[in-house]
């Protein structure tokens, strides 16, 4: 494949990222697309919108995020590295997502659509959700605006994250458990995707990811940018240039395209993203839909999708509710394809140790999401050179999954 | 083109009544039983016969038809399958267009040239393919018709005037007008209005419109038929279908006959709705 002249230009009018993206939608939806794609639009050029925008950020999610020298963890790899007979070990920093308000980076994003929303003036808003994060954000800024809010859960996910449904209840959004198919987050989209065209006059629908029909995936990583543009002024401001490597996990991937999107044009900055590999890919039980997927079609993009081959969606497996999806952002597809990010994945036993190991050496306990990121964060930091400056995305806390975690350690709470 | 659909529309209006269109799963509960009911929807009354292809994700559908298609993928239907369930249906029916509807990624890993040729050779009339919107025409839309294929378009309450003549560019075979903003088989259309939408489609094309979405029973079905073409009957024939399945979710005797006795009454309501044009 050609190298593009760069890689933020994307999509194209047509929501295109290469092959990847598109409008996949019924009918019903096509217009309301279309007439959101405008709406936005029209937002970002309008600067009221973006010192709405801008105030809500810093006053109500608590930006910016810091970007932390994690130097035990540091120190901990380069003791590997050494035990290897190296001398090596990159120095590694978090970018704190976990601190916003709401205790993940979805908050981001959400504010940005919930605005968007008050400005069509939709007074109902729909989201789907996995580990809850999601859901937790939305029922939260839906709460700020008095909006009604209804989110759409797996069922097996409302089980395994009770801590974030009650949140979402607390909040006074209706949680509406997803029965169909594994019950987890592919499911609830297709339920909030239901609603929608059912509801059309007056719901917004609120997506959680760089995924979706266009121009959601596109949106999404505007509001996400954030991430990358702050960890770049700050790691120029902390260390007087660039960091060498940026590493995130990957479910539909907002996060990791947050942080990636405005370092895509510094060839030398190396990007890793990190999927779910559950049981292990060769067991058949994973979210690793670049590893282990193929294009399709599914949720209104062409993307990498786990499927058979009848074209029928797989189910994917995830000890993390909110990497436990069998897609991925159509933009991720195309990083992919280009080279441009590498792609790797991490095991649910994996990111189980380094959430163990970071709570311990760095008294922050991170979402089994973006633990996956720091599993891989243990493997590759001790085969770097000590002056290699990694930023691992911090994307969550790991408050939601404590029940779940002291259930496989087997303690009872 | 198409030739089947449009003989079948004009020999309906010759009729003076709308068509009935009927919708089922291939594959549903099982291949032979599926075949069966396939073979005796014309008999019983069917003019047109729409053929779900199974997905696991069907976003558009309610949920009876999302449980049959899942049926059908449990007992191992595939898009192969049910491409030789219509080569099977032709060798003793060559006059009763048969429409694939679907979503398209099935399609899409099949392989658009590969299925357009498949689907054309097996004696497939037309695709409705409901995640293809005219946006995106190049993917399956262009070929099909290239192929000799009628590719149907949905027309919704959401797509206003302006946006009609983009949806009904490319259109053959007919027009599905969807009845509802929503998902198969849940609210029930208000007939005048859906007449009215009828009325507003046909000021842009000359081809026939047919409409479908929560139409149930035979009076439903008899007051959509007085202002429309065609009729369409999908999740009231699975739910008929799921009522006789025995606790395994197998077919039993009774489930060809409770869908062709309710094909039966609504050919029937759909033959009497216009008794005016009908003498």
């Amino acid at each position: 494949m050609n190298t593009p002249n760069s890689f933020r230009t994307g999509p194209d009018e047509n929501g295109h990222f290469g092959m990847f993206g598109g409008r996949f939608v019924a009918e019903t939806l096509m217009p309301l697309i279309l007439d959101l794609e405008k709406a936005y639009q029209d937002a970002k050029a309008d600067p009221a919108y973006k010192a709405e925008m801008d105030a809500g950020l810093k006053h109500y999610v608590g930006r910016p995020s810091p970007l932390y020298f994690a130097e035990r963890l540091t120190e901990h790899l380069r003791g590997v590295a050494a035990a290897e007979g190296r001398d090596g070990g990159a120095k590694i920093y978090f970018k704190r997502e976990e601190l916003n308000h709401t205790g993940s980076h979805k908050v981001n994003n959400v504010l940005g659509q919930i605005l968007l929303a008050r400005r069509m003036g939709k007074p109902r808003i729909i989201a789907e959700t996995g580990a809850g994060q999601h859901g937790v954000a939305t029922a939260t800024l839906c709460a700020r605006y008095g909006l009604k809010c209804v989110v759409y859960m797996g069922a097996l996910d409302v089980s395994r994250q009770a801590p974030n449904v009650f949140r979402m209840k607390m909040l006074g959004a209706e949680v509406v458990p997803v029965q169909a198919g594994a019950r987890t987050l592919k499911d609830a989209m297709n339920e909030a995707l239901r609603d929608w065209v059912t509801n059309v006059h007056d719901t917004f629908y609120c997506i959680g990811t760089v995924a979706g029909p266009h121009p959601y995936p596109a949106m999404v990583r505007d509001f996400q940018s954030i991430i990358g543009h702050e960890t770049r002024a700050q790691m120029l401001e902390q260390e007087g240039r660039l960091p060498d490597s940026l590493i995130a996990c990957i479910g539909g991937g907002s996060n990791a395209m947050g942080l990636f999107h405005p370092f895509l044009d510094d060839p030398h900055v190396k990007i890793w993203g990190v999927e779910a590999a559950g049981h292990g890919i060769p067991s058949g039980q994973h979210a690793a839909s670049l590893t282990g997927g193929r294009p399709g079609v599914l949720h209104g993009n062409r993307t990498y999708l786990l499927m058979d081959d009848d074209g029928q969606i797989a189910e994917a497996h995830s000890i993390s509710a909110g990497l436990d999806y069998p897609g991925i952002g159509p933009e991720h597809s195309w990083l992919h394809d280009t080279g441009r990010a590498s792609y790797i994945s991490a095991t649910d036993e994996e990111a189980l140790a380094a959430f163990q190991l970071v709570s311990r050496l760095e008294g922050i306990i991170p979402a089994l999401e973006p633990a996956h990121a720091l599993a891989k964060v243990v493997e590759l930091a001790p085969t770097l050179p000590k002056d290699h400056l990694m930023v691992v995305n911090l994307s969550g806390r790991g408050d939601k999954d404590i029940p779940q975690v002291a259930e496989i350690l087997g303690t009872r709470i | 083109m198409s030739s089947r659909l449009t003989t079948r529309f004009e020999a309906c209006a010759r009729e003076g009544r709308a068509a009935l269109v009927t919708f089922v799963t291939a594959g549903d509960p099982d291949y032979d039983t599926s075949l069966a009911l396939l073979k005796a929807l014309p008999a019983a009354g069917a003019d047109v016969i729409e053929f779900g292809v199974p997905f696991t994700d069907p976003m558009a559908d309610g949920p009876a038809i999302q449980a049959a298609g899942l049926r059908a993928l449990k007992n191992g239907q595939t898009v192969v399958k049910t491409l030789a369930m219509v080569r099977a249906f032709r060798e003793t029916d060559s006059t009763t267009p048969v429409v694939l509807m679907g979503y398209y990624n099935p399609v899409y890993i099949y392989g658009v040239e590969r299925f357009l040729v498949d689907a054309k050779a097996a004696g497939v009339d037309g695709l409705v393919v409901v995640d293809l919107p005219p946006e995106e025409d190049n993917e399956l839309c262009l070929p099909a018709l290239a192929a000799g294929l009628a590719f149907i378009r949905l027309a919704t309450p959401t797509t206003d005037d302006k946006r009609l003549p983009t949806v009904l560019k490319n259109t053959a075979g007919f027009v599905y007008y969807v009845s509802i903003a929503g998902i198969t088989g849940a609210a029930t259309p208000d007939a005048d209005r859906v007449t009215q939408a009828v009325a507003r489609i046909k000021a842009h094309t000359p081809l026939p419109v047919a409409v479908g979405f929560g139409v149930r029973t035979p009076a439903q079905a008899a007051a959509i038929a007085a202002g429309a073409d065609g009729v369409v009957v999908g999740s009231a024939l699975i739910d008929a279908l799921r009522g006789t399945l025995d606790t395994e979710e197998k077919a039993t005797p009774a489930t060809i006959p409770a869908v062709t006795q309710l094909v039966s009454a609504l050919a029937t309501a759909v033959r009497n709705a216009r008794p005016a044009a009908a003498e």
